[in-house]
Parts: C-alpha cells; structure tokens; sequence
C-alpha cells in the first residue's frame, strides 16, 4: 500500500480533474517547484495510485442518449462458461464496463446506446445471444455523479 | 456537428488518453497543428468534458468495493434529493447513480477493508435518510473498465 502525505493528495484530486496539466502548472498551484511537483506526479504513476487516463466525453452530444445498467446472472457455470461469457461480453463495442461481482447477479454491465430502440437492437443481438446468459435485469441510468473519493 | 476525422481522432485518443497532439497526429495521419485545431474545438464545444486520471483505489490501500443498490421510500418527495445530499458528505462514495428500473439508485462504496466497511455501513450508510431497502453486491473484478463510446 501506497502512504501519501496532504501534498500528493492534492495532486491526485488535481490530476483527477485534469491531468493532461503540466508539472509546472500543478506546482504553481500547490506552491511547490516544478521539479518537485514533478517528482511527486512521477511517484504517483510508478507506484500504480493513478492507473491511467481516460476520456470524460459528453455522450449525448456523440449521440449515445441512453445508458443502461444490466445485472447478469449465467445459467451454467464452471471456469469455461465463465470465460467464455467474459471473452464474448468484452468484445462488444456498447459494452462500455464489465464488472464481476457477488451477490444477486454474477456480472454488472454499463451499456451505451443511441436511443432506446438502438438499445434494444445491441439487447437482441448482442446481449441475449451471449453463451451461458441466465437472467438479465436491466436500470435506465438517470443520473451519475462521480464523487472524489477519500482523497480531499 | 461532428466528421469522420473528428470520430477517427476521437476513437484513437480514447484508448490512448496519454498522447499529446503530435503522437495522436501520427495516429489519425493529420498534421499536428490540424491534429491540435480539432481537439480545441472538441474541447470547447464541450464533446471532450475532460481528460483524467483514474485513481487505483486498491493501490491506495482500499480493498473493498462495494455496490449498494438502494431503494427510497419514495412516499416523501424529497426522499431523493435528501438522500443524495447527504451520501455526498460520505467521502468513501465515489458514485452516486440513479435509475429508472427496479433500484432506485446505487452507491459505490470503497473500504479498507471488510471490518473497516462494516463500520462505514453503519454508521454512515445505513444512517442516510429514507432508505426503504439495500442490497449489497461485492465487486470481485473489473473485467472491462476503459468505458469507450463506439463513435
């Protein structure tokens, strides 16, 4: 485990925000100098607290008006159904998020559709024709708020 | 209103969210200053909302997530607001969703660890207002999480 201090907290949170942000611009910032800030965003990749960078885009005005949330349980299991649900699943260009999970459902799915008629298009085809798919729960998503986490 | 090469640029930068505007030049065979012209303008007509970094909890020493699916007794109005307002001030939330479908909204909660979520849920979760019913779902592993549009 990772100990930062107050500083790379900051960081972190600037980073989360925007982190195509120069060093130098972070440390103007926080009040620190350009190689130290640099330093510390260095210290924050190599020791794996920041995994990478993604994309915030607006999905309605790329079109997508509609994302929904399926709670999926599989009707056989075992390491090979289980594999090759998650083969199948991944390869799916509107499955934006696969997670695993315990509990009601074996499987949790973020799709992303253009509308609702798009949605059941990518349901028909691509969902229901997975191996091994046992029952699908589908939420409309809403609303969605990321919160920063334990990090302010 | 949005091109081929807007899409090309915008497939390419999506998985490498890293490159600066020359690599991605290269990538999509534009000249680095059309390649910079158009993420400009992506940016600010508001296509692109941002470029972050993803924070590994579990590198932070945050084991558990959580998925807390929660319906409200939705008889009072402002059961959602209410409810919303103050999940906020949890600061192991780090999503707040709401749906239209059998849950009404869902929570991601992170923790330590398990006696460390245990406490969390009891005394900040289980304490929010107007819950009629929770369900937890533990997440084992994220399979997939780059979260692309197929644009």
């Amino acid at each position: 485990m990772i100990a930062l201090d107050t500083t790379d907290r900051l960081i972190l949170r600037a980073l989360g925000e925007d982190a195509t942000q120069s060093a130098s611009a972070i440390g103007r910032r926080l009040g620190l100098s350009q190689p130290a800030a640099w330093r510390r965003i260095r210290k924050l990749h190599d020791s794996g607290a920041i995994a990478g960078q993604r994309l915030d885009l607006d999905h309605e005005k790329l079109g997508f008006g509609v994302t929904v949330f399926l709670g999926v349980k599989l009707a056989t299991k075992g390491r090979v159904s289980l594999e090759d649900f998650e083969r199948a699943v991944t390869a799916i260009p509107e499955v934006q998020t696969v997670e695993h999970i315990l509990g009601l459902y074996d499987y949790r799915l973020r799709v992303v559709a253009r509308d609702i008629a798009d949605f059941e298009r990518v349901l028909r085809r691509r969902i229901m024709t997975l191996p091994g798919l046992g029952n699908v729960e589908a939420n409309v998503l809403l609303s969605e708020e990321r919160r920063p986490g334990p990090i302010g | 209103m949005l091109d081929d090469t807007d899409r090309r640029l915008l497939r390419q930068y999506q998985h490498a969210p890293h490159l600066g505007p020359a690599d991605l030049a290269g990538r999509t065979g534009l000249t680095p200053a059309t390649c910079a012209r158009r993420l400009d303008r992506l940016r600010n007509s508001g296509v692109i909302r941002a470029n972050r970094a993803v924070i590994d909890w579990r590198a932070l020493g945050y084991e558990v997530e959580v998925s807390l699916r929660v319906s409200l007794d939705k008889t009072d109005p402002r059961a959602f607001d209410e409810f919303i307002a103050e999940a906020r001030n949890v600061p192991e939330v780090i999503e707040i969703q709401t749906f239209l479908g059998r849950v009404d909204l869902r929570l991601s909660v992170i923790a330590r660890d398990m006696a460390h979520y245990q406490q969390l849920y009891r005394s900040a979760i289980l304490t929010l207002p107007h819950i009629a019913d929770i369900e937890a779902l533990m997440h084992v592993a994220r399979i997939k999480s780059d979260e692309g549009l197929p644009v």
